[in-house]
Parts: structure tokens; sequence; C-alpha cells
């Protein structure tokens, strides 16, 4: 609660340092206007073309009907990767035999490309949610589980005995040692797999659904609709660019205050 | 009265016997030193008699209430700041959060940290500082036993001294009993009514030098003559394998 009401207290000057990034981006936009002059816009429409086209799609139904499908993709496989990634991450990291026999697992589950997965999971689910989901669990679940492995794994002893000797009770043991260590870790494999359920789920609805903003993206090449195409990636990249730098970072850099 | 009595106690690491056959007793309001090489089995004595270590051979009475321990790094939590730091044996004694942050910024002041220092995390203090937040968290408790694992051997001479003072004060004040390892044996005479020398390989006691001068009345020449006179004893040339040419 406490540092809950720091970060909002802290928010007004975290956005005011934000003008840099803010300037770094009109530069990326002014040098997409460059290519968009010299490739025409068949190839590269123009900035002030794309977010028109934004604009309109915004204001259609169906569009933001898409939306809502992906983020609920999105959301249901981040989350059950967040809770399970979690959970099990915490599990392996407490017993070593554990951590030693899911550590080759999860390198294999990682190498393994994402359209590998997504080509199983059309042959085992068909086309529709469970396949996008599935795949967005498959591709950011080990993303959090090596993260919460990683958290218990560094807890140090020192800490352990120092409170041993003035006898904290268990479960100040675990607010006050265990969880800020754990969570330093966790937390920033967390917005790395959010990160990732994203990109995934347009890729995955791209090749097997036919609705969500993966398939209005496919409409769009296939019509060459190129202006469209393009509002629809500016549309996803603001919308992770939203998420975390309003709502995520600034509570990141709450929690990771102490560190060097 | 309160006492840490230790008889008979054997430890060993596998096939490595680290201490063998150690006896002692600690009686409340005393400061008992052990000196001894490094790796000679001082810190897993003190692991032991704290509790942090189970026992294998012998016995250990340990009647004192409350307990705290100076470790010789600092091990202040990185996620809380200093006055959190300091309070956290409070905390883990059910003292109320107002209470306990009255009582860890006194205590913080009283080491000469700044008012600015408070809210400072331990990544932002130097190793001196750190070790007075240390020492502020485990006398903040009003412990009735104090471990201390060389918790000076890191620091300059003069902050070395300003704690062993804040220490001293306890001591003349019989507030406190103190079980102390070193391998300064100049900084155990200050400090100690009685000096165990620890010989390693296994770990024993060979000797035992008691001191009746108060602590506050050892001026620096007792220490320099008593020093003068332990360093030309036999057993401890011995154990430090000092060879005087």
């Amino acid at each position: 609660m406490k540092s809950l009401l720091k970060i909002l207290r802290d928010f007004p000057a975290y956005l005011w340092s934000g003008w840099g990034a803010i300037a770094s981006i009109f530069l990326f936009i002014a040098a997409w206007d460059i290519g968009n002059q010299v490739y025409g816009d068949m190839i590269l429409p123009s900035p002030i073309e794309t977010f028109h086209t934004l604009a309109t799609l915004f204001k259609d139904p169906d569009f933001t009907q898409s939306l809502m499908i992906t983020l609920r993709r999105a959301m249901v496989g981040f989350g059950i990767s967040l809770v399970v990634g979690t959970a099990l991450g915490l599990f392996a990291g407490f017993f070593v035999t554990a951590s030693i026999v899911s550590r080759p697992i999860v390198t294999i589950l990682m190498g393994m490309p994402p359209i590998a997965w997504i080509v199983l999971a059309m042959i085992w689910f068909g086309m529709g949610d469970a396949t996008v989901e599935f795949t967005v669990i498959v591709a950011s679940l080990p993303i959090v589980f090596v993260g919460a492995l990683q958290g218990t794994r560094t807890l140090e002893d020192k800490f352990e005995e120092m409170a041993d000797i003035f006898k904290v009770p268990l479960m100040m043991k675990f607010f006050d040692i265990y969880l800020p260590h754990i969570f330093s870790y966790v937390f920033p494999a967390w917005v790395a797999a959010l990160g990732m359920a994203w990109k995934i789920v347009v890729m995955a609805e791209l090749l097997a659904t036919s609705d969500g903003l993966g398939a209005d993206l496919a409409m769009a090449r296939s019509q060459l609709d190129t202006a469209s195409a393009l509002a629809i990636v500016v549309a996803m990249v603001g919308l992770l660019m939203v998420a975390e730098y309003i709502f995520l970072e600034p509570i990141k850099r709450e929690v990771e205050k102490w560190r060097d | 009265m309160a006492r840490l009595k230790v008889e008979n106690l054997s430890f060993s690491f596998g096939y490595d016997t680290i201490l063998d056959n150690i006896n002692f007793e600690i009686n409340e309001g005393e400061v008992v030193s052990i000196v001894g090489p490094s790796g000679g089995g001082k810190t897993t004595l003190l692991r032991l008699c704290s509790g942090l270590l189970d026992r294998q051979d012998g016995k250990i009475e340990n009647s004192f209430e409350t307990q705290a321990i100076a470790f010789q790094d600092p091990r202040l939590l990185p996620w809380k700041n200093v006055i959190d730091n300091i309070a956290f044996g409070l905390k883990a004694m059910g003292v109320p959060s107002k209470e306990r942050e009255a009582r860890a910024k006194e205590i913080a002041l009283k080491f000469d940290l700044e008012e600015s220092d408070f809210e400072k995390f331990p990544k932002e203090l130097s190793g001196g500082m750190s070790q007075r937040v240390s020492f502020a968290r485990a006398l903040v408790t009003k412990p009735k036993l104090l471990f201390l694992d060389e918790p000076f051997s890191a620091l300059d001479i003069g902050l070395k001294r300003e704690l062993q003072d804040h220490v001293m004060e306890l001591i003349d004040n019989h507030e406190i009993t103190i079980f102390f390892i070193t391998h300064d044996i100049m900084e155990a005479i200050r400090l100690s009514d009685k000096i165990l020398l620890l010989a390693p390989d296994p770990g024993r006691i060979v000797k035992i030098f008691e001191f009746d001068v108060p602590q506050s009345k050892r001026d620096d020449e007792y220490v320099y003559t008593q020093t003068a006179k332990l360093l030309s004893d036999r057993e401890i040339i011995e154990t430090f394998e000092l060879e005087f040419k």
C-alpha cells in the first residue's frame, strides 16, 4: 500500500523524464517519413496516412472487436503462464533436484521456435482460441519459470542466519526476506513474458484463426492494403508501449530501487 | 543468573574434527573473547553457541532470554532502508511500528548516522556506515547476550574505537554479556574479562587468560603492556606460529 502511493507520487516526475523517449520516437517517425518519400505509398505509407487509417479503424466496431479478441487471448495465455510458471518456478527453486532436472527441459522449450509450436498446435487443437492460447503459454511460460527459479535459487543463507538469530517468525521471514528478493527476479520476467505473449498472439492468429488482429493483418496482406497493415502494427506496438511504460515501468522502478 | 555453559563440546564436518572437547562458561555481565588463528573453528563455535548450527556431541546450556549478533559483514537487507534495517529485530519481537521507528532513530543518531541517511538503502552506504547500522540493529533490541563475530576487523582504527566505545559503555553499565570472536589480541584485551585461546586442528581451548581491571580503567598503556605480555606467552606463540628471530 505504501509503495503503491509512492508509485503514484513519483508518477509525474517519471512522465516528465519521458521527453527524451518521445523525442527519439519522433526521430523514428521522421526516418519513416523519409522512407515513404523514397519508396512511395504502396511500399511504405507515410506516417500521417497510417495514423489517419488507425483513427478510422478505431471507429470501426469490427476492428475494436478484433482487438478485444486478441487482448483476451493474450491475457488468458499470459495469465496462465504467470500463475503456473511462477508456482512451478518457485517449487523447482526450493529443491535442488527439481531445478537440475528442469533446466534442460526449459532450454528445449525456449529453444523451440514458436512457429513450430503453432504448426503442432494447429494439428492438435485445430483452428481457434485453443491453438493461439497454447502457443502463447508455451512461449511465455518458460520465461516466467526461469525468473522464479533464479529468484529462489539465489536466496542467500546469510540473511536467513541473521533472521534466525533474531528469532524472526516464519511469516515475517517470508515477507521481509524471501519475497522482496524473489520478486525482483520474477517481476522483470513477467514483463518480458507479457511482451512475448503479445508478439506470439498476433503471429498465431495470423496463421491459425479467422478473427483477431492477426487475422486482420492477414486480410490486409491479401488485399495489399499496406496502410491498414501498418496501422494495425502501430496499434499493437502502441498498446504494448502503453502497458509497459505507463503501468509496468513505474512499478518496476519502485520495487527495484534498492538494487545496484 | 543467566549463563552460557559449554560442556565437552565436539563438532566435526565429515571426518574433519573442527572442535574437540570444548569447555567454558560465560556468566551474565561477562565479556568472553575467543582468540585464535583463522580457520581454527572460532566461527563454528559461535554458530553452535548461538543455535545456528546443530550440536553433535556435548552440552550447551544457554539461559539468556534474548540474543543478537553482529557479523563481520554487515548483512543488511538490501531492500530495506537504514531505519527499517535497524528496526528489523524489533519487528521480529512484535514491537509496534511507531515505537520501533522511534527507537531505531534514536540509536541511529547515537551511532553517528545522519538524519539524511535514514531513508538510504544499503547500496548507498559506505562500509563503515553499514557496520554502524549492523551494530545498531543488534543493540537496539537490548539483547542480554551479544555475539560478535569479528565485527571490527574490516574497519579503520577510528571507527573501530568508536564502536568499541559503544560496547564498552554497555559493559560498564552491566547491561550486556558478550561472546566475542576476534583474531586481534589487542582488541580482546581492551574488551574482555576472559580470553580463551583456541588452537586449531582440531579446535581446542589451550589456555584461559583473565583480566581483573574493569574495562573503563584500561588505558592504552595497560592494553599495550598486557598485549606485550600475551605475545610473549608460550602458548600464544605456538598457537599463532609466531617465531621471533
